[in-house]
């Protein structure tokens, strides 16, 4: 029982670091743009999928990666620039319907670019299971857990150090007022798109050993993505590393304990709860609406 | 006997009190003005008035019900209707429709008839647009009725707001700052419009920054700052107390 | 012409009947009397979603969902309890509006994203179940579904089924129309204008948001259980999250708050995918660019948009 319980943690560590990438990708967006990009998974399939591809065709794997994440943050530019920055004022629904076009449209390219098979991606450092108190984790999730605490802290960093994170951070508190001190707002949203593209990507490189990719192994992942940044709290930075932690470990403890056909509805049925009983999130704060 | 009792009312937003307990009476049949400088805390006072917020203290009494902590449709029910400083029209339809949705709570049909179109519903819904119309016209706007709202320039708006608020028939009606940004000619029609509905015998909460609209029209007249009740009085007592202009020059003088 | 297609109410609704009659002298073998039908179908759900989101400004990207329910409600009852069709779809339709109802309280109260994911993790739920159940349901393969019958007579082959789906849809179009035009549905688009203003002239905004919800949950059901039997098989896939978004998309693409815009999205984007597997490989990416393209250059809708200018051309 002990033992099973840790390996239903390590598991879900595993899984919740890449939801909280996804979700943490996401309130990147969110908050520069306010905008639900629904393409945020098709950022984490690009980069998975890049690689697989440059390290089958002979590249060594850390520049496949560094090349992967540059393409994923070339599309998240391209999305920027071509579709949201054209439609400036839509309603939420139209940007929903935008970003959901924008998924559909890399997924098609990928099918062409790529396949419709799975692919899998050699472990960054072999696949000899490591003990830890009675259960055992792969290497391969180490790496998943140490890269995502890098890039939490490097995230974390750039908005609290960085006078372009700053910018970020102040674009989306009041974007009037950014505009009035000299920020830039569209140069932010770029810089949203691609870095959250970048994230993303990283997140599909890093479980390309573990779970495989394929051209559309994007949806599910950014529902789950959402659902975890829901539960921190729209756009809430910390609440999207710790709603993804929670999600991915809630939802391995519910396939272990509960029901392993129903995996992909824990994160549903926690999103909708706490949409019911807190809508604004295990983090921010509530405001008062003006009339 | 008040028609309308509110006591110690109080609304917080953060740390700023807003209104702080504030506490008045409004007689049935009279117009009743809520003046005082800007951020005093009047449009507060009003959304509290008809629960669009639910204050942090103090109780709102109407017509004998205690409606404190009720929601806003249910101040509606009750028979308090209201306009708003900052138009909240149905851009989406058109004039006509704006006033019928100010009766809604006088045009129920069932669902179902309504779906079916059951024989009487084209009966109803022509005398529901009589009215509208003859709404419109009370306020000088029938000329716009089958505009869509989004067409109409912004003094019609105004008055648009006003043939809404009453299609309710409410016993209350309270009036955010009618004649702001209006020309003297409309705003004279303002003038015209709130005597006609107290004539009628509709109670008229009036919070306004118009002066001579506010002295020329007013039974009692209630003077907030920084979310207290400075005074009250008639249009005579208020006007001539010190302390009302000093809140007034005040804060001219901090604005300057 | 669509100037007056998109306002007036009951000249639209002979123009639709029009086109519902006249199209068969178009439509030249079965395969096009098939995209008709399902045009048909699809139409039904999109003009009771637009009730919701063109009318009463409310998100659903879990409409799927009720369509699943209504199909598989259908399928289930029909082929493993024995119930007469009709009996069935009344009661999963019924099933989907009880369903709407007990949910769409606690949901409506949530607003933009929050809404959009909460029904999305509504529909999401729902069709995972349905994949999951596979002794009920047959999971992801699907199921089989008996023909419709009603007082003994089987409605079968392309013609019988095209003058019932346009019946219905004709149906449909003149309860969304009578809706809008009553106390009721000037109350729903009054939420969508200012929710503070509607509700400060009496309108609960729970009670209508609840009530655009339930409607359009029982137009999808009726459609879903409706194209189960017609089709004779379903899978997941009229459940899922994508079909929610086809449903939605449908709805912004004829217009929102036009309710024959809600058809003709629905016969666009029905027809489309028709015409791109024509293109094989390529369906997916143009289907995507297509979606993409049309929200930013006519985020209105194409009837609005199409109205105004012959408007303006007209002046
Ligand atoms: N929803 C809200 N959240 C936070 N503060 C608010 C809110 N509504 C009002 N306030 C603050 O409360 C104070 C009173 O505002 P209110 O709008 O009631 O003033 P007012 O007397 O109507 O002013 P004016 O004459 O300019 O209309 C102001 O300081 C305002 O900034
Ligand atoms: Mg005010």
């Amino acid at each position: 029982m002990g033992a099973q319980l840790t390996q239903y943690l390590l598991t879900g560590v595993t899984i919740g670091a890449i939801y909280a990438l996804v979700a943490l990708g996401f309130s990147i967006i969110y908050n520069a743009s306010h905008v639900i990009n629904f393409a945020q998974g098709e950022f984490v399939m690009i980069g998975g999928m890049t690689t697989v591809s440059l390290v089958d065709g002979g590249v060594p794997l850390p520049l496949a990666i560094a090349a992967a994440v540059l393409v994923a943050a070339a599309v998240g530019l391209a999305l920027e620039k071509l579709a949201i920055e054209r439609a400036r004022g839509a309603s939420v629904v139209t940007l929903i319907i935008i970003t959901i076009g924008a998924s559909i449209f890399l997924r098609g390219l990928a099918q062409l670019v790529w396949d419709k098979n799975f692919h899998a991606l050699r472990p960054f450092t072999g696949d000899t299971p490591i003990a830890v108190l009675g259960a055992t984790i792969l290497p391969q999730s180490l790496w998943v857990i140490g890269v995502t605490i890098a890039i939490v802290a490097a995230l974390g960093w750039f908005f609290a150090r960085t006078l372009a994170g700053k910018a970020m951070l102040a674009a989306s508190h009041n974007r009037l007022a950014a505009e009035l001190v000299g920020i830039r707002v569209r140069h932010v949203l770029l810089l949203a798109f691609g870095l959250s593209a970048a994230v993303g990507a990283m997140a599909g490189i890093l479980t390309a050993p573990i779970t495989l990719t394929s051209y559309d192994v994007g949806l599910m992942l950014a529902l789950k993505g959402f659902a975890a940044a829901i539960l921190g709290g729209l756009g809430s930075g910390a609440g999207a590393v710790v709603g993804g932690l929670t999600l991915g470990i809630l939802e391995s403890l519910g396939a272990g304990f509960i029901s392993s056909a129903y995996k992909d509805v824990f994160a549903f049925v926690i999103m909708l709860a706490v949409l019911f009983f807190r809508p604004s999130g295990l983090f921010a704060a509530r405001s008062a609406e003006r009339v | 006997m008040s028609l309308l009792a509110v006591e110690g009312l109080a609304k917080e937003f953060g740390g700023l009190k807003a209104v702080d307990g504030v506490s008045f009476d409004v007689r049935p049949g009279s117009v009743h003005s809520i003046i005082g400088p800007n951020g005093a805390g009047k449009t507060t006072l009003l959304n509290l008035l008809n629960g669009i917020y639910v204050p942090s203290a103090g109780r709102i009494v109407f017509d004998g019900r205690d409606l404190t902590g009720a929601a806003p449709h249910r101040f509606a029910a009750a028979g308090i209707a209201r306009t708003f400083q900052n138009l909240q029209i149905f851009f989406n339809m058109t004039a006509l429709e704006n006033v019928l949705v100010g009766g809604h709570l006088h045009a129920r049909a069932p669902l179902a008839a309504a779906m079916l179109r059951l024989p009487g519903r084209a009966e109803a819904e022509r005398g529901y647009r009589v009215q509208a119309l003859e709404l419109l016209r009370f306020v000088g706007i029938e000329e716009y009725a089958t505009a869509p709202a989004d067409a109409m320039p912004y003094g019609a708006l105004k008055r648009l707001e006003i043939a809404r608020a009453l299609a309710a028939l409410a016993g209350l009606v309270l009036l955010d700052e009618p004649a702001a940004g209006l020309n003297p000619t409309e705003t004279a029609a303002i003038d015209e419009l709130i005597k006609r509905l107290s004539a009628g015998g509709v109670t008229v909460i009036l919070v306004e920054h118009n002066m001579r609209l506010v002295m020329g029209v007013s039974d009692h007249i209630v003077v907030l700052d920084y979310g207290k009740k400075l005074t009250e009085g008639t249009a005579e007592e208020v006007r001539n107390d010190p302390r009302v202009i000093e809140a007034y020059l005040g804060a001219a003088a901090a604005e300057a | 012409m669509l100037a007056w297609l998109a306002r007036a109410r009951t000249g639209g609704l002979a123009a639709l009947v029009a086109a519902i009659v006249l199209l068969p002298l178009a439509l030249t073998n079965n395969y096009h009397y098939e995209v008709a039908i399902v045009v048909g179908l699809n139409a039904i759900v999109c003009v009771g979603l637009n009730l919701l989101i063109g009318y009463a400004g409310q998100i659903s990207l879990g409409h799927a969902g009720f369509y699943g329910l209504g199909a598989y409600g259908s399928a289930i009852l029909t082929a493993r309890y024995g119930w007469p069709p009709a009996a069935a779809l009344a009661a999963s339709t019924a099933g989907a509006a009880a369903l709407a109802y007990l949910v769409g309280r606690p949901i409506l109260k949530l607003r933009g994203h929050y809404l959009a994911m909460a029904t999305l993790g509504m529909g999401i739920i729902i069709s995972i179940v349905i994949a999951t159940e596979d002794r009920i349901t047959g999971g992801p393969d699907g199921m089989a579904v008996a023909p419709f019958t009603l007082l003994g007579y089987t409605l079968a082959g392309e013609r019988t089924w095209y003058w019932v789906v346009g019946a219905a849809l004709a149906l449909a179009v003149w309860l969304a129309l009578n809706l809008i035009d009553s106390p009721a549905g000037r109350a729903l688009r009054a939420l969508h204008g200012s929710e503070v203003a509607a509700q400060v002239a009496g309108v609960d905004p729970g009670r209508y948001k609840v009530l655009a919800f339930v409607i359009s949950a029982v137009f999808a059901a009726v459609a879903g259980s409706l194209t189960a039997h017609y089709a004779g098989f379903i899978t997941p896939a009229k459940a899922s999250f994508l079909h929610s978004i086809e449903l939605v998309t449908m709805v912004v693409l004829g217009g929102m708050a036009s309710t024959f815009g809600a058809v003709i999205g629905a016969a666009v984007l029905t027809t489309l995918p028709q015409v791109l597997t024509l293109l094989k490989d390529y369906e997916m990416m143009v289907f995507g660019a297509v979606l993409m393209l049309s929200m930013i250059f006519l985020p209105r809708g194409l009837v609005p948009t199409l109205a105004a200018a012959l408007a303006r051309r007209r002046r």
